[in-house]
């Protein structure tokens, strides 16, 4: 690879982590989160199951922190070197292309935090992965607002994602085809928002 | 005599690359179906303004004045459009006229072009036909793909397209949407296929297709109706496969 074709390779593959793995992550997440839904055991087992994975920290850092990092170092940057112009131009794709980076960064924000208060602190040996150490943080109101906010800027900025994803391979080309992966990453925003906002109305709300 | 009826310019002037821009105001007398050209000629041939003190001529940069050469756009009433094809009948009132703000101002409304044309150079926008001898005539272009070529070889590098791309500006080397299509028009004709590879290693030179961020605000703006986006979404195919065949090594990499 030329030297100066190196902004092409780290783009291309900014764009393949964001959905493979990262993407894949996340649904997988918020789909073995929803468990909760069907009672605190339901989710201790099948949380448990997760953490119980053979070289579970070896799939954490290759399949989960290792992308993240970088898709979430190269997106800062993709992100502040965009010039918004949406009140100048204020077609359906110019604020697509502005919450994509909105939602970049709340998710960012969002990842850091919920990161911190719970992997770590599992890791510290300060908490244990189980239905009580949710319910603990989303009960109090703030909290529970915040992981409603990040958790719907993580999925948008997926979905959203997606579609670019398409067309930065070069899979969806005519304008059709463009539009017709518009209405089924739509599809995908909702299902995996509701996987995830269901699941944050039962810890909050034990409902 | 009816009172003159007259048409307000209101217009961001820079005296040189390094001033400070500035607004000034002028009262043109309306004629029946003017442009903004016609306008701007009224306000050289007596540069006095609204306040009627005697100022400098607006400078601005035509051509053709038929909307194929590029050379006049400049940002009307917020839109950057070319200034021949913007009817002052059609236009809300006062006309507010300001360079396009992506390119390098030169003076008044007169921008520089120049990395547009570099943009062409990267992207190897051209077909090299020239040698030592006569080489026949080349293969020949089946008329469908000539029909949807036709389209992409409207490009005038008017540069509206990078004016509304959220990802052209200062903070960024992106070429813009126009080459990217211009390097798709040359590798659809067959003789420029031959130097198909060329043209997509330049677009994944830094700055190059990779640089696009799906705003699509070009297709909505381009004057020519250019599928620009269907353009850049082909060279992304075409460049992730010129990648594969680099890497992993292929015959047909040429």
């Amino acid at each position: 690879m030329a030297d100066q074709q190196r902004e092409f390779f780290y783009r291309r593959l900014h764009s393949l982590l964001g959905v493979v793995p990262i993407g894949l992550f996340l649904t997988q997440h918020l789909f073995v989160n929803h468990f909760a839904v069907y009672g605190e055991e339901s989710f201790n087992k099948a949380a448990g199951f997760m953490a119980e994975l053979p070289f579970v920290i070896l799939l954490e850092i290759f399949v989960i922190y290792l992308p993240i990092l970088y898709h979430a170092v190269l997106g800062v940057y993709i992100a502040f070197t965009a010039k918004n112009n949406t009140s100048r131009f204020s077609y359906f794709r110019n604020w697509m292309f502005r919450l994509q980076r909105i939602t970049g960064i709340i998710t960012l924000i969002f990842i850091v935090w919920h990161v911190w208060e719970t992997r770590v602190q599992v890791g510290l040996g300060n908490a244990e992965v189980e239905y009580s150490l949710m319910e603990n943080i989303l009960t109090n109101p703030f909290m529970f607002w915040f992981y409603l906010v990040g958790i719907i800027s993580a999925v948008f900025h997926f979905a959203n994602g997606l579609w670019s994803f398409l067309v930065s391979w070069g899979i969806t080309q005519s304008p059709k085809s463009q539009k017709v992966a518009t209405y089924a990453v739509v599809l995908v925003f909702l299902v995996v928002s509701y996987l995830g906002v269901r699941t944050l109305i039962q810890f909050a709300y034990g409902v | 005599m009816a009172e003159q009826k007259t048409v307000t310019f209101i217009i961001t002037r820079q005296d040189g690359p390094d001033s400070a821009p500035y607004e000034e105001t002028f009262e043109v007398p309306y004629r029946t179906n003017m442009n903004v050209i016609s306008g701007l000629m009224e306000i050289r041939k007596n540069p006095v303004n609204a306040k009627g003190e005697k100022t400098t001529p607006v400078q601005w940069d035509m051509n053709c004045l038929e909307e194929v050469c590029g050379a006049c756009s400049m940002v009307i009433n917020g839109t950057p459009r070319q200034s021949c094809a913007a009817l002052v009948d059609e236009l809300e009132t006062p006309i507010r006229l300001a360079p396009m703000a992506t390119f390098p101002v030169v003076r008044d409304l007169i921008v520089d072009r120049e990395r547009m044309f570099d943009a062409l150079k990267q992207v190897k926008a051209w077909i090299p036909i020239d040698g030592t001898h006569d080489l026949g005539p080349g293969p020949r272009m089946p008329e469908k793909k000539r029909q949807w070529a036709y389209e992409l070889s409207k490009c005038m590098t008017c540069g509206v397209c990078l004016e509304a791309c959220p990802n052209v500006n200062d903070k960024s080397d992106f070429i813009g949407p126009a080459a990217i299509s211009q390097a798709r028009l040359f590798n659809s004709h067959p003789t420029g296929d031959m130097n198909k590879s060329e043209r997509l290693e330049g677009l994944m030179e830094d700055g190059g297709v990779s640089g696009c961020g799906n705003s699509q605000n070009c297709v909505q703006v381009c004057p020519k109706g250019i599928p620009l986006t269907t353009s850049i979404a082909a060279m992304n195919r075409a460049t992730n496969i010129q990648a594969f065949k680099n890497f992993f090594g292929s015959d047909n990499a040429h």
